[in-house]
């Protein structure tokens, strides 16, 4: 249609171009040399069809893309990159997936031999001048849920920050990272055993931080006031006043340009199931974790992209409440993950801790770790996990995980 | 009891204290780059405060977000940033965390200083991340051309002069004073690089287009296959053939990234690696916007004249 439109545009100017000839002033001219005058307008007219017909058939033959490329200035506004108007509010949308395969023994919490764990799809944009919104959805092969949705409220006076929604509680490092963002495959024991399983304290809530004024040292405040409701053993609501409760500060210094030091205490505090009989907490007990943490991360600047150590230890005290008494029960890990190439790093972790129901029964393990990143946007690792039970025999399994995103570029977890 | 109230009081001092330092006369100007920040510092003198994140010598694209730049960026009157997502991977974190409405993007205290310059390679038809990660918005490297430099501290110019109307007058005639010694170094880069028009280069990364065209070089290949991905062998293999085939000598190398592939390039087409500083601060004589630009001139034309005996 265009070719065709073209053509005709040609056609046209061509007739324009050459214009009409003033054959009529000359009224007494002979037919003879009138037809010699139409012939030559004919020759004209028919060697510049020719020429345009030429330069169409050039046009044709060259790469759409750059016959149509737009000039390179002025150069589009990089929010909304141009985008159709409809879209351009969009929020950045990504999905990140989590295929995990499991060899070897452990009859004390077995899983399936291959699975889609834990993916995720994230929905993130601002809301308006006074907010963002983060919604993280997970999905695996026993369904959907909400891992956080939450709004962000950053301009409030006094360097005061509000989420309002369902987060991962800031108690310790792990417990707030994603499954995608920690250096292993799976979570240490202590989250299982001592802070609410897999999830963590994941629950619906407020959360108040503020910077605290400490010179040229990161000092932040937090406190977190949740529904009460985390992990199957962790705390459990029963009124609405079962309310649970996180305080955490994070200190963070740079040592170096190269090196630097984090360090975080928390406090969390609720109700837990330990009292309820049939639907009712008649036992009324709660549970008091205390944590601290540590990180020290070392990324030379020049070689950033090479070579960096992330050590990390983070323990955790569980005070809980219940029937027999209260059992005090400590857990930590101990890790270290150290990139030794542009795309390879090898970890190692050693976990130890007790049960939060019983703290005499310990459970302790090792994991060794060999990550392979072909590209900023996949990766697979392998991971050898030995795990001493303290009440089962010993599982003795090999992870592997696949770990790709697709969609918005998303920040680089520190 | 005691122990319930000394945890009340901890946490009512610890939300209470003082809200941050007080204001001084000086702006606070955060840069992404060493660049903006050389380029700001030249344009505010002893007007603005200038912190850089990210150093002259790391890959701008791999930078952590480190809790100390959400300080940095918390108590900042004006962010100035590079754009074309050139920082996608570092700065929304810090924004969120920086609890700073003044800097937040479409407020007055944030510069994109990608707006008023010439940007190359701007994607035109589909791009997918199977051609590497390419930046949807054009190549962000674009401080790397002294025309664009000017055109980036005109607009320091004009947002300093927004946000501190009083020094409008001393902010211009810091620019023109700038405008007028870049005028003048340019003419020495271009007699310096004039014998060397139209010669084809390698370059490590997509880094330098705004500069080599300046230059008039041409940019025959990269070490890198495709933008953000490591040399593969059998890439290497291509380049090196098509090296010899053309009679590229020169490979452009950024400080941040391993010299043991471009060596090996360069040992098998019997040329040379330059590494070249590409931000202020990626070498220790680049220590400013002008003499970013004569270490490399210095250094790139030294290389070509090796190569090409001219």
């Amino acid at each position: 249609m265009r070719v065709r439109s073209l053509t005709w545009a040609a056609l046209i100017g061509a007739v324009l171009i050459v214009g009409p000839r003033p054959v009529s002033a000359q009224p007494a001219a002979p037919a003879a040399v009138l037809q010699q005058q139409i012939e030559q307008l004919r020759k004209e007219l028919g060697d510049r069809i020719a020429a345009l017909e030429a330069q169409l058939a050039t046009l044709k033959a060259a790469p759409p893309e750059a016959a149509l490329a737009p000039p390179p200035e002025p150069p589009p506004m990089p929010s909304g990159g141009g985008a159709a108007s409809s879209t351009v509010f969009n929020p950045d949308m990504a999905v990140v997936g989590n295929f995990l395969g499991f060899g070897g023994r452990n009859v004390a919490n077995p899983s399936p031999a291959l699975e889609l764990a834990e993916s995720e799809a994230s929905f993130q944009a601002v809301v308006d001048p006074y907010a963002r919104g983060d919604f993280f959805l997970s999905f695996g092969e026993q369904g959907v849920s909400v891992e956080e949705g939450f709004l962000t409220f950053s301009e409030l006076p006094g360097r005061f920050q509000v989420k309002v929604g369902k987060m991962r509680a800031a108690f310790g490092k792990v417990n707030g990272l994603h499954t995608h963002a920690l250096s292993w495959a799976d979570r240490p024991l202590v989250t299982g055993n001592l802070v609410g399983g897999e999830d963590g304290i994941n629950d619906a809530g407020v959360s108040v931080a503020r910077l605290i004024p400490a010179g040229t040292l990161f000092l932040e405040a937090t406190g977190q006031v949740f529904r009460g409701d985390s992990g199957d053993t962790l705390f459990r609501t029963s009124t609405r006043g079962d309310l649970s409760y996180v305080g955490h500060l994070r200190a963070y210094h740079d040592l170096t340009e190269s090196t630097n030091l984090d360090l975080g205490a928390s406090v969390s505090h609720g109700h837990n199931p330990a009292g309820v009989i049939a639907g009712e907490d008649v036992g009324r007990f709660t549970t008091t974790l205390f944590g601290v943490d540590a990180t020290v991360h070392w990324r030379p600047l020049t070689r950033a992209i090479y070579h960096q150590f992330v050590g990390r230890t983070e323990v955790v005290w569980s005070h809980r409440n219940q029937f027999d008494g209260e059992q005090r029960s400590l857990g930590y890990y101990v890790s270290g993950d150290y990139q030794f190439a542009r795309r390879w790093f090898a970890g190692a972790r050693y976990d130890r801790s007790a049960r939060a129901d019983l703290a005499t029964r310990i459970d302790t393990g090792g994991s060794a770790l060999l990550t392979y990143r072909p590209s900023e946007f996949s990766q697979v690792r392998g991971q050898y996990r030995h795990i001493h039970f303290g009440d089962a025999p010993a599982a003795n399994e090999v992870l592997v995980q696949l770990q790709f995103s697709i969609g918005a570029h998303g920040a680089h977890v520190f | 009891m005691a122990s319930r109230t000394l945890r009340v009081t901890l946490a009512l001092a610890l939300f209470a204290a003082p809200a941050g330092r007080a204001s001084a006369q000086t702006l606070n100007v955060v840069a992404t780059t060493e660049d903006l920040g050389a380029i700001t510092r030249q344009v505010g003198g002893d007007k603005v405060a200038v912190t850089a994140l990210a150093k002259g010598y790391q890959d701008p694209h791999f930078v952590d977000p480190k809790p100390s730049f959400i300080l940095a960026v918390s108590h900042a009157d004006l962010l100035i940033v590079v754009g074309r997502e050139l920082e996608i991977g570092w700065l929304p974190p810090l924004l969120t965390s920086g609890r700073n409405n003044k800097v937040q993007p479409g407020s007055k205290g944030y510069l994109d200083a990608s707006l008023t310059v010439r940007i190359l390679d701007i994607p035109a038809g589909q791009i997918t991340r199977a051609m590497g990660d390419v930046h949807p918005f054009g190549n962000p490297h674009y401080w790397l051309e002294p025309g664009n430099g000017r055109k980036i501290a005109r607009a320091i110019k004009d947002k300093l002069s927004e946000l501190s109307p009083a020094s409008a007058g001393f902010f211009a005639q810091r620019y023109a004073d700038f405008d007028s010694r870049l005028a003048a170094a340019e003419k020495r880069w271009d007699e310096a690089m004039a014998p060397y028009k139209g010669t084809k280069i390698v370059t490590y990364h997509r880094s330098w287009p705004n500069f080599m065209e300046r230059f008039g070089l041409n940019v025959m290949g990269y070490v890198e296959p495709k933008p953000g991905i490591p040399p593969s062998p059998s890439h290497t293999l291509e380049l090196i053939q098509e090296m010899k085939a053309q009679g590229v000598k020169v490979i452009a190398v950024e400080p941040y990234f391993d010299l043991k592939t471009p060596q090996s390039i360069a040992t098998q087409v019997g040329g040379q690696v330059v590494v070249l500083a590409p931000s202020v601060g990626g070498a220790k004589e680049a220590a400013d916007y002008i003499a970013l630009f004569d270490y490399d001139v210095n250094l790139l034309a030294a290389a070509l004249k090796h190569a090409s005996g001219k």
